[in-house]
């Protein structure tokens, strides 16, 4: 599928995504995109630290966190490059140019799809937990197989009824941690269960091995000491394939480092850009 | 969270010995057995999921070893992999994100291979100086509950699926039902002749009203030359309803016009049809109709028309007169046509001057209900009376007048109804007296 934009109006794309922009005004630019779970909260820990010399622009892909769910349709977003025009039409209409574009997880390789687009506008990569492939194959260990993924499937459904009922009360009263704020509601991770079924499937079935050796930009692997849904030889993996990559490897558990270790994770993506810019 | 009873109740005399033993008791219960052997499941974690502790209830359900637990597993490592998945992307970022999180439901390995359905709450423990120090959870076996759900979720599902397919099967029937009718109304059309012919000296108008889209309708009617000086018409209804009705009326149709070219004659024409819906519904499907069949006959010289008509088991033709009076035209002793192999027909004569009308009908008008049942009908007279009422009008406005009538008797109306009106124009102004009966 051919990428293509111009043909959105900016507050469209602004309110369609629920984008966000914060930081220093006249900063270089740096795109923080969510992964599969959530929504743009998930960046909220590493945010200040790059908020002092970057502009930050945070949005939700369209079916996630507040985006505008009429938008969502099973046909563009049941392949990555539905997502990745997400992006293009933020950048596109935002007109921001070389930006850098941090990832989390499915979003590493959404990002990798929106740079070959759109060249111009994408200066390097941040690829936070990143995985090309979840399932295994002959030579490949991706960690999971297909029935793997049917369970996570089941998973969500059995938990839909709770998000709606039980969950949003949980998430919205947070009295001991004041500085998430009021706006955190239950969006935050609480997807439509239709909806979270298409970007389950078509994360964790997707395989992006071979776009990895086409990625030109400069490009950090930012991978967790023990993560049980991208393990290192993955990271090993995706680190091998891009040319000129550098590797990271955070002491972190789980899969979410921005969140579990945000200032080893934010200090790594500064370092990264300061050397990039 | 429990809770002790702030306001416990009064405990009445007498049963206080027996009160304090239940208490002894349970303050022997200590909080390191009530941890142990709670009737759910607990672990602490290190923020990282590394299980720190855990207690026998637990260890219990998923046949563990302590010592295999402790110190060497993550909490992430007791569930299953879509579990791990689940934990991953939702679980753990919502518990950082809030510091708790509750009712989550997971699935645990045992040590065979089967799994434990669970909810699962965690809450973050902080020091003094709000730095996160460890994760607690306590884990309750939802077997019971988590089939209930399933069982809900699978007839949702079910539900879901049933709605779909009948939603298709709706549209599907809606879609076969308008093709239907698309097919019965250009059949229909091609029943009746889609204009009447102008005949000299002669004002004709038609209605035909169907009762249903979902069915031919059996009523049928036509106008044709026969000579240039004379012109023949028919009005009939077909016995019965649908396609072998609708086959009886283009069979009957074709046949008069045929025959009255043979021969004009309208008893010939009436005896002719006979023969050939004899002949052809033969056995156990006898068809027959009932038909006026007529010709006129324009005499511009004496400014009259000529009118001889045959029936054949068909209501009486009305004429309605210039002077406001109306009567029936009957031929009396016509059989059904088709039903004998030998049918008698009558036929009569008249003359239309100016300002008369001739009307033919079918039954459905003069068998509409008026009221709930078929116990009250318009019937003949009401129909004579409505006539007569309009006596003098033209065939366009007599026939304007019966289907305002027949709009008004709506729902009761359950027939097709043919209605044709022929009449000799009236000279300016001669009908006026009668149109101030048109309502």
């Amino acid at each position: 599928m051919m990428l293509a934009g111009g043909r959105m109006n900016p507050m469209d794309v602004r309110r369609r995504n629920n984008v966000v922009v914060t930081g220093r005004a006249d900063g270089p630019v740096v795109v923080l995109a969510h992964g599969f779970g959530c929504d743009q909260n998930m960046w909220r820990l590493v945010v200040p630290a790059l908020a002092d010399h970057y502009r930050v622009v945070l949005f939700d892909y369209v079916g996630s966190g507040r985006s505008d769910l009429s938008a969502w349709s099973e046909e563009r977003y049941a392949a990555l490059t539905g997502y990745a025009q997400d992006v293009v039409d933020l950048l596109e209409e935002l007109d921001l140019r070389r930006v850098a574009f941090v990832g989390h997880s499915v979003s590493a390789m959404i990002g990798l799809l929106a740079a070959r687009a759109v060249p111009e506008r994408i200066g390097s990569l941040v690829m936070v937990a990143p995985s090309p492939c979840y399932i295994d194959d002959d030579t490949y260990r991706g960690g999971f197989s297909a029935e793997d993924i049917d369970e996570l499937l089941a998973s969500l459904e059995s938990n839909y009824l709770g998000w709606s009922a039980e969950m949003a009360p949980v998430i919205m009263g947070n009295p001991e941690r004041p500085e998430l704020g009021e706006e955190l509601t239950n969006s935050f991770c609480a997807t439509d269960p239709d909806i979270a079924r298409v970007f389950a499937r078509t994360t964790f079935l997707s395989d992006s091995r071979d776009d990895l050796k086409t990625v030109t930009v400069p490009t950090l692997v930012l991978e967790c000491a023990h993560d049980a849904i991208a393990p290192r030889e993955v990271g090993a993996f995706v680190h091998a394939e891009i040319a000129g990559s550098t590797l990271v490897t955070l002491p972190a558990t789980g899969h979410c480092p921005q969140l579990s270790a945000p200032q080893a994770t934010s200090a790594a993506i500064l370092l990264f850009l300061e050397h990039t810019q | 969270m429990c809770r002790a009873d702030e306001h416990p109740e009064p405990r009445e005399a007498g049963a206080g010995a027996s009160t304090d033993a239940a208490f002894t008791a349970l303050l022997e219960d200590s909080a390191e057995e009530l941890y142990e052997s709670a009737p759910c499941g607990y672990l602490s974690t290190l923020m990282d999921g590394t299980i720190a502790k855990i207690n026998a209830t637990l260890l219990d359900w998923l046949g563990l070893e302590r010592e295999t637990v402790v110190g060497r597993k993550r909490f992430a490592d007791l569930l299953t992999v879509g579990g791990r998945l689940y934990h991953e992307t939702h679980f753990a970022p919502l518990l950082q994100m809030q510091g708790e999180i509750s009712g989550i439901a997971l699935e645990m390995k045992t040590c065979g291979s089967d799994r434990l359905p669970v909810l699962v709450s965690s809450a973050v423990k902080h020091s003094s100086d709000g730095e996160p120090l460890l994760i607690r959870t306590t884990v309750f076996d939802a077997s019971d509950r988590r089939a209930y759900e399933q069982e809900l979720l699978h007839r949702k599902q079910d539900a879901d699926e049933a709605r779909r397919q009948a939603e298709e099967a709706r549209e599907q029937a809606e879609a076969d039902r308008s093709r239907l009718q698309e097919a019965l109304a250009v059949l229909q059309q091609s029943l009746l002749p889609a204009s009447l012919p102008a005949v000299p000296g002669v004002e004709t108008a038609v209605y035909y009203h169907t009762a249903s889209p979902d069915r031919l309708g059996g009523d049928f009617y036509d106008l044709f030359p026969l000579d240039g000086k004379r012109w023949a018409f028919f009005l009939g209804d077909v016995c019965g309803k649908g396609p072998q009705a609708a086959a009886v009326t283009s069979l009957t149709r074709y046949t008069l016009r045929t025959a009255a070219l043979h021969d004009p004659d309208p008893v010939a024409a009436l005896t002719t049809l006979n023969s050939v819906l004899h002949d052809r519904y033969t056995g156990g499907d006898p068809r027959y109709c009932t038909a006026i069949f007529g010709v006129l006959e324009p005499d511009p010289a004496n400014d009259c028309v000529t009118v001889r008509l045959a029936s054949g088991g068909h209501p009486p033709a009305l004429v309605a007169r210039s002077d406001g009076t109306a009567a029936l035209l009957p031929t009396p002793g016509g059989f059904l046509v088709g039903a004998l192999a030998h049918a008698h027909f009558a036929s009569t004569t008249t003359e239309l001057h100016p300002g008369d009308t001739l009307l033919l009908y079918t039954d459905g008008l003069t068998e509409a209900r008026t009221g709930p049942d078929r116990t009250s009908l318009y019937g003949d007279d009401a129909l004579l009376a409505f006539v007569t009422d309009h006596a003098g009008a033209p065939p366009e406005e007599m026939i304007q007048a019966l289907a305002g009538l027949l709009r008004g008797l709506g729902d009761g109306v359950d027939d097709d109804t043919a209605l044709l009106a022929l009449g000799s124009p009236a000279h300016t102004s001669a009908h006026s007296p009668a149109t101030s009966h048109l309502r």
